[in-house]
């Protein structure tokens, strides 16, 4: 593997065609005033647990919404899988997020259905498949997950924990080719925090499949993550191994792994002249 | 004074934004409605939920209302010397309007805010992100089944409370006041005539399909965060409470 | 799946109870009644003047309602006014030789007709028409009946018939 770089352009490893699931090319992309994205570059490997990491703010969820097509680029392409985003219509583009499985931050399930149903909600709309046939994927995907007693629970009476396991069984219901991860580790306990660790390390190397991992704490994501991409300002600023980006010079690089207050990303926000504003006041 | 004009000039394209944006979304349901009726068990569902759930409110109501009807009435009619036309006023003044509208505003209060704020906390909590996400449109799922019920309970809960309030007035009017039994239904029957009761559950529908897109726009559209569902149900009731007159009254110029 | 067996049955009952009101609302409060396989049979009569007799109004005889306006339509060669009743199906022995009068019910009230009994040995059938009529007494024409008899019996011409109030007749 080559050793970690900075700024723009970073490929881990040798990426070949086959190699790579998604790339992402050039992206820019902008809300209102705010320029998300400015020229954006990720190849996320086939196979893989790819870590996307950065400060609060840069975008990592809209990055997320970016590959799978809720929403448009400015500018750039993403291809998935071979495939162009900006030249797939609706129906493909639902055929393709049949094939991924997101877990969002807060797990997302739905309120009024309970585990059960919120595990087996993708077969019933996606598919025909007998009742039967329906039980034994739904338990078998919530044993994986460690939940299958609490089938018949319901998300309002599940922790932030269970409800993130039912939500990855739920992500996992219809065997994706990719797992989508969503800031898992936020706000979780340090047992519940080791157990989506396990079970992200384990769906990856049982069923074979593609993991990104949006996430900032960098420890826990660190000891999983086989690639992991710095973002800041828009564009990736740090790539590599987690190792590797440990062993980074970058300032700003340094400043997110070790977690330092104030560095390339300031601590104070920009203010006027602190002197200058108490001696007005004074004055006054 | 320059400022107040331009600001009502503001709030007005904005309603009149928000007119055009529900009328789109109203073809968009429409457009759907042939597919949701395939998964039946979902609008049943949601007709138990704005109609079955309603009608403790709607009952109480319109037997009440019913009742100030037949005293009011009575008290009126009876400086005119004609209280036996008491089954008339009271059949007539509910079938017409104050079944379809008072049910309709009702309606907006309980069930128009459960429906705006149960799909705006969906939006809030990402339930419809996640459901775009495993490719299954919300729009499809969640949304139209909710309006479709809205829809299919109006019509029912505004003849239901007819019913009860024509049974109220007649409680007061003959059981307390003691108009005449006979006089006060056939008199009633004389002048109410088929084509009244149809007008009612025509306007009662338009107004179902109002208040029921008003309240599932409304959450749709509601800014995700907590106090953005709170908006949103507030102005479902308003919004909803306005249209339902509006409408009445040409419905009622048109029917004339 | 999840108690989805009861909320059927509740939205049911739900759909049930608001068509029970819609019938009760439409044949309990209307005129039109549960004329459902319609008993009974039709009268025609042909009226000058018809007055204020509108449809569903009651057709009675000897103060009894046998039946009610169904229909009222112009005919348009004799130019009269033709009203169709609906007679109820027990009240078969009418004469044919009765009559039919618009009445008013009490002071100020609705119109209705009565029929007045003939001494004919045969009866009506479905479809006849009562060939006796009276019309309406309509208010304004009973006034200038009696202004017109006051100024015939003076000999004098219209202008002078209008009697100061007091001399008129107690109302």
């Amino acid at each position: 593997m080559s050793s970690a770089k900075t700024a723009a352009a970073p490929v881990p490893g040798a990426a070949d065609a086959n190699d790579v699931i998604v790339e992402i090319r050039d992206l820019y992309y902008g809300v209102g005033r705010r320029q998300v994205f400015s020229g954006l570059n990720i190849c996320i490997r086939r196979g893989r647990i790819t870590a996307i990491m950065g400060p609060s703010g840069t975008g990592k969820t809209t990055l997320l919404r970016l590959i799978t097509g809720q929403i448009v680029p400015d500018r750039g392409t993403i291809i998935v899988d071979g495939q162009d985003l900006a030249k797939m219509n609706r129906r493909q583009l639902y055929d393709l997020r049949k094939r991924m499985g997101m877990l969002f931050q807060n797990g997302a399930l739905l309120t009024d259905l309970d585990v059960f149903e919120n595990v087996a909600f993708p077969l019933r709309e996606h598919s025909d498949l007998p009742e039967r046939l329906i039980r034994h994927i739904v338990l078998t995907k919530l044993h994986a997950v460690g939940l299958r007693g609490a089938a018949q629970m319901t998300p309002g009476e599940l922790s932030g924990g269970m409800a993130r396991r039912v939500a990855l069984a739920r992500a996992m219901v219809m065997d994706p080719d990719m797992l989508i991860y969503d800031e898992p580790f936020a706000g979780l306990d340090p047992i519940s925090m080791g157990v989506v660790l396990r079970l992200i390390r384990q769906m990856n190397d049982a069923l074979g499949i593609t993991s990104i991992v949006v996430s900032h704490d960098v420890h826990e994501i660190s000891t999983v993550a086989d690639d992991s991409y710095l973002l800041a300002e828009g564009r990736v600023v740090a790539s590599g191994s987690p190792k590797e980006l440990h062993a980074s010079h970058s300032a700003i690089v340094q400043q997110f792994m070790t977690g330092m207050a104030d560095g390339p990303v300031p601590f104070h926000y920009p203010a006027p002249d602190y002197t200058t504003q108490l001696l007005v006041r004074d004055k006054q | 004074m320059i400022a107040a004009a331009q600001d009502l000039w503001l709030s007005l394209r904005r309603a009149l934004e928000t007119l055009g944006a529900m009328t789109l979304f109203l073809g968009r349901l429409a457009a759907y409605t042939p597919v949701a009726m395939t998964r039946f068990g979902l609008i049943v569902e949601q007709v138990f939920n704005a109609g079955a759930l309603s009608l403790v409110i709607i009952m109480l109501c319109g037997l009440f209302i019913g009742m100030v009807l037949g005293l009011q009435g009575f008290e009126l009619l009876q400086r005119v010397g004609s209280e036996e036309a008491l089954g008339v006023a009271a059949a007539l003044g509910l079938v017409k309007e104050l079944g379809p509208v008072t049910t309709a505003l009702l309606f907006a209060g309980r069930a128009g805010t459960a429906l705006a704020s149960e799909i705006g906390l969906m939006r809030a909590t990402d339930q419809l992100s996640a459901m775009q996400m495993m490719a299954v449109d919300p729009v499809r799922r969640v949304v139209v089944p909710r309006f479709l019920g809205g829809v299919i309970a109006m019509p029912f809960l505004a003849v239901i409370f007819s019913a009860i309030g024509i049974y109220g007035a007649q409680l007061v009017g003959v059981q307390f006041m003691g108009v005449d039994a006979g006089s006060f239904w056939s008199q009633m029957r004389a002048a109410v005539e088929l084509e009244d009761v149809l007008e009612g559950v025509l306007k009662s529908f338009v107004f179902g399909v109002a208040c029921s897109l008003i309240a599932v726009y409304e959450g749709f559209n509601s800014i995700p965060t907590a106090e953005g569902v709170g908006r949103a149900t507030t102005r479902t009731v308003v919004i909803s409470a306005v249209a339902t007159l509006i409408l009445d009254y040409i419905l009622t110029a048109a029917m004339l | 799946m999840r108690q989805t067996r009861a909320t059927e049955l509740s939205t049911g009952l739900f759909v049930l109870l608001g068509f029970a009101a819609l019938f009760f609302l439409t044949t309990q409060i209307t005129n039109r009644g549960l004329s459902l396989g319609d008993p009974g049979y039709r009268l025609t009569a042909k009226f000058e003047n018809i007055g204020g007799l509108r449809v569903g109004a009651p057709v009675s005889m000897s103060g009894v309602k046998i039946g009610q306006v169904e229909g009222i339509d112009f005919d348009n060669s004799e130019y009269k006014a033709l009203v169709v009743m609906h007679i109820d199906p027990k009240y078969n022995v009418i004469p044919d030789d009765s009559d039919a009068s618009i009445f008013t019910a009490g002071l100020l009230g609705g119109q209705y007709i009565g029929i007045g009994v003939g001494g004919s040995e045969t009866y009506f059938k479905n479809g006849d028409q009562i060939t006796f009529t009276q019309s309406a007494i309509v208010l304004e024409n009973l006034v200038s009946k009696f202004l017109f008899s006051f100024t015939g019996k003076n000999g004098k011409d219209e202008e002078q018939a209008q009697p100061p109030p007091a001399e008129d007749k107690p109302e």
